[in-house]
């Protein structure tokens, strides 16, 4: 199979990750689209690295997912800290800076 | 008809749909696991494409840790009004829509220029002495600068979580126990220093729900945790009231 069908899906994935991030407001499922952008990023490296018979790409979608977990985890416990002080997991909430 | 062309077809779409799915639902648990769902899929695609490590790897850290980590700060967060779809900017729906679509056209039409004619060249070469081996040589030789610096993003992302999320006690809840037991029992408490009633007691029913009867036949609102009482799960206490039945007392006499 033509392995461009996976750049296809991966461009699909990406751009539906895009519109949640702004079209969500809680700030956890924004969170999750672009954790969803990071996945459709990584399977574009993935299928990358089968076109090209080179395996780097699959070493840098392992890196990826390294810098995601991490992401993850500091932006999660910044959701909780915002959440602590503001009661609210809406990303409209913390609008602090424009008043 | 390949293995895999079967399997991409059948899977393609449902995690094209799932991914579409996270944004309509409401709650955003269901929108975690479609996202694991959509993971999961990930995972598969990236067997299929010769990358079995990663797609362990995929399960492992995504729907395992990732995604585990997102269910747990949901349920700490709980749920509030930000699950609401109402579109809180005039018009925003509509613009990301038609943005997202123009991106996904744009880069649609630029994957199919950019690859027309050229056979991939697939991994069999580089994957001959087995996929791991050959990751290992690659992340321990040529990116081993890179896995150390992100050996040390990991732990600096472990200490900023903890940073983050850590909350100092107020000195007011850090009394000892002689300053609690002197307030419990010579302060305005000392009325249920032995403990409140329980719910139900000389009641026509023992559920958390129904209110004690006073040793007078009134329901003791005391005895009814706050949390029910607030929610408005309690039964209606005059309904167990002994009010209006014949006191004990009175049918002793007459005999």
């Amino acid at each position: 199979m033509n392995p461009t069908n996976y750049l296809y899906l991966s461009a699909l994935l990406f751009s539906i990750g895009a519109v949640g991030v702004i079209v969500r407001r809680n700030a956890i499922v924004v969170f999750m689209c672009i954790e969803l952008m990071l996945n459709a990023a990584n399977l574009a490296f993935v299928t990358f690295a089968k076109m090209n018979g080179n395996l780097e790409g699959q070493v840098i979608a392992f890196f990826t997912m390294v810098v995601a977990a991490c992401e993850v985890v500091v932006g999660l416990a910044i959701i909780v800290s915002i959440y602590r002080s503001r009661r609210s997991a809406s990303v409209d909430d913390a609008s602090l800076l424009s008043r | 008809m390949s293995g895999e062309v079967i399997v991409f077809w059948a899977l393609a779409p449902l995690t094209v749909f799932a991914a579409i799915g996270m944004l309509l639902v409401k709650k955003a648990v269901h929108s975690a696991i479609l996202l694991a769902f959509v993971m999961i899929a990930l995972a598969v695609f990236y067997i299929m494409q010769e990358a079995p490590f990663l797609g362990v790897v995929q399960i492992v850290v995504y729907t395992g840790a990732v995604m585990m980590l997102f269910l747990f700060i949901l349920m700490l967060v709980g749920v509030d009004s930000s699950d609401s779809l109402v579109e809180s900017i005039k018009g925003l729906r509509g613009v990301a829509i038609f943005t997202a679509l123009a991106f996904a056209a744009a880069l649609t039409s630029l994957i199919a220029r950019a690859r027309t004619g050229r056979d991939p060249v697939g991994l069999e070469l580089a994957n001959a002495e087995g996929n791991v081996q050959a990751l290992a040589a690659l992340i321990f030789g040529d990116f081993v600068w890179a896995f150390e610096v992100i050996s040390a993003l990991l732990i600096t992302a472990a200490l900023g979580a903890m940073v983050l999320a850590h909350t100092q006690k107020s000195p007011e809840a850090r009394q000892s126990q002689r300053v609690r037991s002197i307030a419990r029992f010579r302060g305005e408490s000392i009325g249920t220093a032995a403990g409140l009633p329980g719910s139900g007691v000389f009641a026509r029913h023992n559920a958390v729900d129904v209110p004690a009867l006073l040793p007078d036949g009134k329901p003791s609102d005391l005895s009814i945790s706050n949390v029910l009482a607030q929610r408005g799960d309690v039964q209606e206490t005059k309904t167990y009231s002994l009010e209006g039945l014949p006191k004990l007392d009175d049918e002793e006499g007459s005999k």
